[in-house]
């Protein structure tokens, strides 16, 4: 495949020349706060080599025809980023106690902290909306046709990613610890021991013994918290990457041009 | 076999023509280091790992310890009706860790499945079988009631309808004195023979019992 160039700066990012005739540069405090943010940059980007990096990022080249479906899969990563900086916050509050302490503990973060019903209910409704978001990215990559060749792998890593945010919700229920958590997580795990042979082994690993308890609470807020969330970071980055190197596709209405040697002599 | 040997390449560094070989070298230096660095690095890996590991699966291997509770005097309990008892199955935990059992007098007229034998007392559990939620005692109708999916289960525990694919667990139960005293929990097959406690969900007739084994952290 052709090396293609690198991408270039929009027009509206380069720098005007100077005007004959005139100071060169107008010299005021904005143009002098312009330049030591641009001195900056360079600093950094003289040890680090990241504005390469960050324009193969940000100015790509996308096809004809590229429309709002294709914003679905960066709307899913901004519910992820709402997840993960609202359950920061909800995680400098919550206490992992079975004895009461989760339900008291969330009870104070919806009655007594400052905002904390908003960002806990930004958090619960995050949740679905991430599922939702997840769900029309998927079938929009699945209608338009993006998983063929070469994206496979990255299909593959979307699958992933899903079956990642459904576990997510699946352990983040439990965490308050009140009546329908418990009992929904019971139900769950138990349809996880009806899988015949290993089943009842899983079900034990996921409860951490042979009934919920004290070990399920903590071991669902260690997999929700970190286990999953440092997984689910490392695959959107890949999955990033890929779309990035291989260009997103354009909509199947969009036909290829007929190439000019194929071309029927016009009349 | 002749030929096999043939082709088999000599020990000696010397021999298979690698540079810098000297006198009687087996194993080159380059080798020697590559394979000594991988093995430490392995064993430092397996020794964070391995113990990790440990701590996660651990807890399917360990036994619970629920020992014998005491739940009420023996003039508390009929043989007509079920009583109600909460008990505790994981201790320290609070509320979370308790449950409830249903107690009834042995009735030897009608008790007579294999299941009863040592049992002076019956003792139902209210976890439905189907998949965990509670179920409750309905004396008009002399039935068990799960309002989740609508299981039923009629008096001795066995399901009349609905989804659950076995009848419900028991516990063992024995007097001590006059105080009638709550042991560990055990699973009936839809001839109530006892099984070790199994999951909601799994069937224990036929080969029921070998699809879902019984797990070493559940009790015998």
């Amino acid at each position: 495949m052709p090396k293609l160039p690198a991408p270039p700066l929009p027009s509206a990012l380069k720098t005007p020349p100077p005007r004959p005739g005139e100071d060169n540069g107008k010299s005021g405090p904005v143009e002098e706060l312009g330049r030591g943010g641009i001195a900056v940059v360079d600093w950094v980007d003289e040890r680090t080599s990241l504005t390469g990096a960050a324009r193969w990022l940000m100015f790509r080249k996308v096809p004809k025809g590229t429309n709002w479906f294709y914003t679905l899969g960066s709307a899913t990563m901004f519910a992820f980023l709402n997840q993960a900086v609202t359950g920061v916050f909800l995680a400098m509050y919550y206490r992992p106690d079975p004895s009461g302490g989760a339900y008291e503990s969330i009870r104070h973060i919806t009655n007594e902290v400052f905002l904390g019903q908003l960002v806990r209910s930004m958090h619960r409704w995050g949740a679905s909306v991430m599922v939702v978001l997840v769900f029309l990215h998927m079938g929009r990559t699945f209608f338009f046709g993006a998983y063929k060749y070469p994206r496979e792998l990255n299909w593959v890593i979307g699958v992933v990613l899903l079956i990642l945010t459904m576990a997510m919700g699946f352990t983040g229920y439990l965490l308050p610890f009140d009546q329908r958590a418990y009992w929904a997580t019971t139900v769950g795990v138990n349809i996880n021991g009806t899988g015949p042979l290993i089943g009842p082994y899983l079900s034990d690993f996921l409860r951490g013994g042979s009934e919920i308890g004290a070990t399920t609470l903590s071991r669902f807020y260690a997999i929700h918290m970190l286990l999953i969330p440092g997984l689910m970071a490392a695959l959107i980055g890949a999955h990033l990457y890929l779309v990035t190197k291989l260009g997103t596709t354009a909509p199947p209405w969009i036909k290829a041009e007929k190439r000019d040697e194929l071309r029927e002599a016009e009349v | 076999m002749a030929n096999k040997r043939a082709k088999q390449k000599s020990k000696y560094t010397l021999d298979r023509g690698i540079p810098g070989a000297f006198e009687g070298e087996t194993v080159t230096r380059r080798r020697f280091m590559t394979v000594t660095a991988n093995g430490a690095g392995a064993v430092a890996t397996a020794a964070f790992v391995l113990p990790a590991l440990g701590f996660a699966i651990g807890p399917i291997f360990k036994r619970n310890g629920m020992s014998w509770q005491p739940v009420g005097t023996t003039d508390q309990f009929t043989e007509t009706n079920y009583i109600p008892v909460i008990i505790t199955l994981q201790p320290e935990i609070g509320d979370a860790g308790k449950s409830t059992a249903y107690i009834r007098k042995k009735d030897p007229a009608i008790d007579t499945d294999p299941a009863d034998r040592d049992s002076p007392y019956i003792a139902i559990s209210d976890r439905c079988v189907h998949l965990g939620c509670p179920v409750r005692w309905v004396p008009a109708s002399e039935r068990f009631l799960c309002p989740c999916h609508g299981g039923v289960y009629d008096l001795l525990g066995r399901r009349v309808s609905g989804p659950p694919p076995r009848p419900l667990d028991r516990f063992y139960t024995r007097v001590n004195g006059d105080v009638v005293e709550l042991g560990p929990r055990y699973s009936v097959n839809s001839l109530l023979r006892r099984f070790s406690p199994r999951d909601p969900g799994e069937p224990l007739d036929g080969i029921g019992q070998y699809l879902y084994p019984s797990r070493p952290d559940a009790q015998k």
